[in-house]
């Protein structure tokens, strides 16, 4: 983080990664197409989590309650009363930053254990709203879209989000763009100063720094990101449910922020790729080994959050940097 | 030629914690330029009374005006704006960072146009230079010499460029040639700032101080220069006793 | 049957809630008091009172009764254990960093959660109560079994309070929560402290879960609820605050049991959450304790 050098290694590595994933669609057998189209998509929430965590210190435990304002704020209107897919994505989004703008007027003005209780109970309350609401969202059962609900068209294009290739594009480029702006903020001033409120928050206010308005702009970006995936999720994949606004939908994103690194551009996009597989292998070894013993994945993300927070807090990233890279952004 | 207006003035600046008064109808005239330093027994009340000033905790009751304004309700970041800068009494740093990325922090507060790169180095090299620290710039924070940190302290404080810089127990944890160059330090800025110095170490008091003013148990003990301070009965016995250190 | 006697039943359904959430609830408040660490995984340790009650339970055949009391006396020792063992070998490690440590309770939580389900199963199973006793009151039989329990959790209660107060283990938790440091300056041994308050405050789970289950059945999702429940007590009573817990809990079961009889349980849950939200953010001293020191 030492002034802006490094420019050059710092972008050269973001765009081969991009390049990377792009390429990746053409030699990836069938099955794993959709998954990594979910992981990008997913790794979108989690770099939104992510800005507000890794970069601003803020640990919420409420972060579902964002995602499914986008999902259900790009999905219902289209559902409902037959919007198309560019405006209901852009009101998907517009949803989460308001939402995440309204929760951060209430809930910064706590701190630490108070912030995380108030987040988790703001969401819990947007969890049992969308059960009280069953009529328009059909609570846990949720709802499809359907084929024809899932087409961009106009007098010159025709997107069809149903299409394996076209879906998997449509989830990389929204991958790289919130990629690029997770490294511009990274690295910008205003970045600083999240990490400077993260380190030590009065120091930062008595160097002149409006700290409030600072972590409210925090919020409004990381809800509004996070919302981004969930209207790209119920755009590509057709479905909304409750269980997207559910307290796994908060405490997913922190774990692969975490097992990626807290605070670094690329940790999320690893964590959540790693966690997919890592659950997926080991869900499916444990049931091969213990079959009727029930195995979900939720004892695999128990224990990995246990043993993260002990002995690999930093994450992969986080490590990596600390040790080797330390420009790594 | 026009009377000089003082920079910072107090008027029944008090402030209560439950029913204990830390501050006790305090008024306070600073002149710009001056070197104050505001001394008294521990718990007299003198960080309390700083932190009013720099806008860290809000009064219980009374006036701040710096610069003929009023600041009493002003948030501590606006103040800071205005030309106010405050070190903390237990160091506070970014220990995490290194030693250049916690001063690039004041400077790039202080950049109102999109300086350049190059330009913030220049700026964060000169006030590590100023205070000694250039050869550390690359350490992590949390690794240098307490006394080095809180010197780090007061480059970041330089770096805002304030009007009125608030030192709070700098020299703790100095060692006597570290004490020196501070000395110095502090009068190369208080020929262009104001300074308002707490300190226990009665030396640097006398070699810097143009005006003294004694707190005792929240209140003004006694006020004015050096040799009348020494010469004060009352201090005296409140707290230069024998003239032993803390 | 009229709008009175509903009421009476409902207030009745309220406070037997009330009883047990106190219990819950106490435990909460006890280890965020003296430890300043929030446990997330406090619902878990009520699902395993209730999980292993049943199994115990089951262990012995003949007069309920006599499973009942196995479950009683044994089913909050092994919650203590494990919860004994969690504080020594997790908690202790991350020294009790407030963020570190409610990430760790949130995996204790799942890993929890994953060992009921592989050892007990996704269905939901009863257990006997120990005696099927009706009261007659003039306009309908209420079972002896729930009143019984509101009695048994006033004499927990006010034995813990006896021991928070009058014994000499009581002092030395009400000193480690109040300055753990200056304790540790005068020989308590404060890491055993909190093992111990930790595994108290299991306990207290562990034996409400035990009294609920023959009303409601073992289910190894049964933890969320009485955890939101318990925070919002802990919360609107006041951390640290035993009485405040306490009167928070009757107004908590109270309000729950009837609102949730003559409306819908969602939308009291719902209500019930955003009102603690909003006394975290507006008063967080809640109603009754002092402010943090």
């Amino acid at each position: 983080m030492n002034g802006s050098n490094r420019a050059i290694p710092v972008w050269t590595l973001h765009i081969a990664v991009i390049a990377a994933l792009w390429a990746a669609q053409y030699v990836l057998p069938d099955y794993h197409h959709g998954i990594i189209a979910r992981v990008m998509v997913l790794a979108c929430f989690a770099m939104g989590y992510n800005i507000l965590f890794g970069y601003a210190g803020l640990l919420s435990l409420g972060h579902a309650m964002f995602f499914a304002a986008g999902l259900y704020g790009a999905g219902l209107p289209i559902y409902h009363f037959g919007w198309h897919v560019v405006p209901s994505f852009a009101f998907g989004i517009g949803c989460g930053a308001l939402l995440a703008l309204v929760i951060g007027l209430l809930a910064l003005r706590t701190t630490g254990v108070a912030f995380m209780i108030v987040t988790l109970m703001f969401a819990q309350v947007g969890y049992l709203m969308t059960l009280w609401l069953g009529e328009w969202t059909r609570g846990d059962e949720g709802l499809t879209l359907s084929h024809s609900e899932r087409i961009i068209e106009s007098a010159s294009v025709f997107i069809d989000l149903t299409n394996r290739d076209t879906r998997y594009g449509a989830a990389w480029l929204l991958l790289s763009v919130v990629l690029l702006i997770t490294v511009v903020i990274a690295r910008s001033p205003f970045g600083r100063v999240l990490v400077a409120i993260r380190e030590n928050e009065e120091r930062t206010r008595m160097l002149g720094f409006n700290t409030y308005a600072n972590k409210l702009s925090a919020m409004v970006i990381s809800g509004a990101i996070s919302a981004a995936a969930g209207a790209a999720y119920v755009l590509l994949f057709g479905y909304m449910g409750a269980t997207f606004a559910a307290i796994q939908y908060s405490i997913l994103p922190l774990l692969w922020v975490l097992l990626g690194g807290a605070a670094t551009t690329l940790g999320p996009l690893l964590g959540t790729l790693l966690m997919f597989y890592l659950a997926e292998l080991s869900n499916d070894a444990l049931n091969a080994w213990f079959p009727g013993a029930n195995l979900s994945q939720i004892g695999i993300v128990g224990a990995a959050l246990v043993l993260l927070v002990l002995f690999f807090p930093k994450g992969i990233l986080g490590t990596i940097r600390e040790r080797w890279l330390k420009w790594l952004p | 030629m026009a009377a000089v207006k003082p920079l910072l003035t107090t008027r029944n600046l008090s402030r209560s914690f439950g029913g204990l008064k830390a501050v006790d109808n305090v008024d306070l005239d600073v002149m710009p330029g001056e070197i104050r330093a505001i001394i008294g027994p521990n718990g007299a009340g003198k960080t309390t009374l700083v932190s009013l000033i720099c806008g860290r905790i809000e009064p219980s009751s009374g006036q701040i005006n710096f610069e003929g304004r009023d600041i009493t309700r002003m948030p501590a970041h606006k103040r800071v704006g205005l030309g106010i800068a405050y070190t903390f009494q237990i160091t506070s740093i970014y220990p995490n960072l290194s030693v250049f990325d916690n001063v690039a922090l004041p400077v790039q507060r202080m950049s109102h146009a999109r300086v350049s790169s190059r330009g913030l180095d220049a700026s964060v090299m000169h006030a590590l230079e100023r205070v000694g620290l250039a050869d550390e710039a690359g350490k992590t924070a949390g690794t240098l010499a307490y006394g080095h940190q809180r010197l780090l302290e007061v480059a970041m404080g330089l770096s805002l460029e304030p009007n009125l810089l608030i030192l709070d127990e700098p020299t703790q944890g100095l060692s006597d040639g570290e004490i020196e160059n501070f000395i110095k330090l502090v009068r190369e800025i208080g020929e262009r700032a104001t300074v308002l110095l707490i300190e226990h170490n009665m030396d640097v008091v006398m070699q810097l101080a143009e005006q003294i003013t004694v707190l005792n148990f929240g209140k003004v003990l006694a006020q004015g220069t050096p040799d009348a301070i020494r010469a004060n009965v009352k201090v005296q016995d409140a707290y230069l006793g024998t003239g032993a250190d803390d | 049957m009229s709008f009175g006697p509903h009421l009476l039943l409902a207030s009745l359904e309220g406070l037997v809630m009330a009883a047990v959430l106190a219990l819950m609830a106490l435990g909460l408040s006890l280890v965020f008091g003296v430890m300043r660490i929030v446990n997330v995984a406090h619902g878990e340790f009520f699902m395993l009172g209730a999980v292993l009650a049943w199994f115990f339970s089951t262990m012995v055949s003949g007069n309920p009764a006599l499973g009942f009391l196995l479950a009683l006396a044994l089913s909050p020792l092994v919650v203590g254990a494990i919860a004994f063992a969690s504080e020594r070998l997790v908690l202790r490690r991350l020294n009790y960093n407030p963020e570190a440590t409610i990430v760790a309770t949130i995996g204790l939580l799942y890993i929890l959660q994953q060992a009921a389900l592989t050892f007990f199963g996704p269905d939901a199973r009863p257990v006997p109560p120990p005696f099927n006793y009706r009261v007659l009151l003039p306009w309908f039989g209420y079972s002896g079994y729930k009143l019984a329990v509101i009695g048994a959790s006033l004499v927990l209660l006010a034995g813990t309070w006896l021991v928070l107060t009058r014994t000499r283990i009581g002092l030395v938790m009400r000193a480690t929560q109040y300055d753990s440091e200056t304790a540790q300056a005068f020989g308590i041994p404060v890491d055993r402290v909190y093992a111990g308050v930790f595994a108290l405050g299991a306990m207290l789970a562990a034996v409400a879960a035990v009294l609920i289950v023959p009303i409601q059945q073992a289910h190894y999702l049964m933890g969320g609820d009485p955890l939101l429940l318990s925070f919002i007590v802990v919360i609107i009573g006041g951390l640290g605050s035993l009485r405040g817990t306490l009167v928070a809990a009757l107004i908590i079961g109270l309000s729950d049991g009837i609102i949730s009889m003559f409306f819908s349980p969602t939308l009291a849950k719902m209500l019930a959450t955003l009102l603690v939200a909003m006394v975290l953010v507006f008063r967080p001293q809640g109603l009754f304790g002092a402010a943090a020191r």
